[in-house]
């Protein structure tokens, strides 16, 4: 079932050089367990984010591999230290094959 | 005419209770998080870290004591690491010792993260330890265990 997926990113748009920015992220989205049923007691199907990458100029900084412990609207907070001007790019996988993904552009001085 | 249906409203409230406190403690005795979660805890740190037992110390994981809504429960998990290219941390992960499945997350890091600090959240199904183990460049595994009380259950049902 495909799902409306809203990414959600938090992360200043300039930054000094060798600064550590903290980035937020979080993505909507059920994070269906696979573990709960439905009225008709019928197991209703896992449906996660498996996947999570950071990406800046097109080099990973950061990923995760998400299992159905993870929260509804998985929100992941981690570091990166900004030695150039770029852009960053955010990538989930779902379950489904579908990815979600955004885009950020920082300056650096 | 009253009295039997007294002595029947008072039978009926001495069945709930012998029956009803039995099926509580019967059900209590099997609900109670087996061993076995563990086990699989174990056997997932096992599988992540090659094998490799995890030390305690230079982890940091904070939790809150009692999670009111298991659905949500957030965490932080802080690594000790100067994150040089020399020195860094590798992977952070985050096992669950009561969960239907002990994987809840691996996170992958390196130099340019500067600081090994990661925050999410999680669901807990039951009362349990959350472990966070961090893999180190070096191929040192060190680990931490926080206990977090959970009076609302997240993993549905």
């Amino acid at each position: 079932m495909a799902i409306d997926a809203k990414p959600r990113l938090k992360l200043p748009k300039t930054a000094a050089k060798g600064e550590v920015l903290e980035i937020k992220t979080l993505i909507t989205h059920p994070m269906e367990s696979g573990q709960r049923k439905d009225g008709d007691g019928k197991t209703i199907p896992r449906q996660i984010i498996n996947k999570f990458v950071c990406k800046f100029n097109g080099a990973p900084v950061f990923s995760a591999d998400l299992y159905p412990s993870m929260s509804a609207n998985p929100y992941i907070v981690f570091n990166v230290k900004m030695q150039e001007s770029g852009e960053f790019e955010f990538l989930w996988t779902d379950d489904d094959g579908s990815v979600y993904a955004d885009k950020k552009k920082i300056e650096v001085a | 005419m009253s009295l039997p249906v007294l002595t029947r409203a008072a039978d009926r409230r001495r069945f709930l209770q012998t029956f009803g406190v039995g099926a509580a403690a019967a059900y209590a005795l099997t609900s109670l998080p087996a061993n076995a979660t563990v086990d699989a805890a174990k056997a997932f740190v096992a599988k992540v870290t090659g094998g490799k037992e995890p030390a305690m110390g230079k982890v940091t994981l904070t939790m809150p004591e009692i999670a009111e809504n298991g659905a949500n429960v957030p965490l932080t998990v802080y690594v000790d690491s100067p994150m040089t290219a020399e020195s860094y941390v590798k992977a952070i992960h985050i096992a669950s010792d009561g969960n239907p499945a002990p994987e809840v997350a691996s996170f992958h890091l390196s130099p340019i993260n500067a600081r090994a600090e990661v925050q999410t959240r999680m669901r807990m199904s039951v009362t349990q330890n959350v472990w966070a183990v961090a893999e180190m460049s070096d191929g040192a595994v060190f680990m931490a265990k926080t206990e977090v009380k959970v009076t609302i259950g997240g993993c549905g049902g």
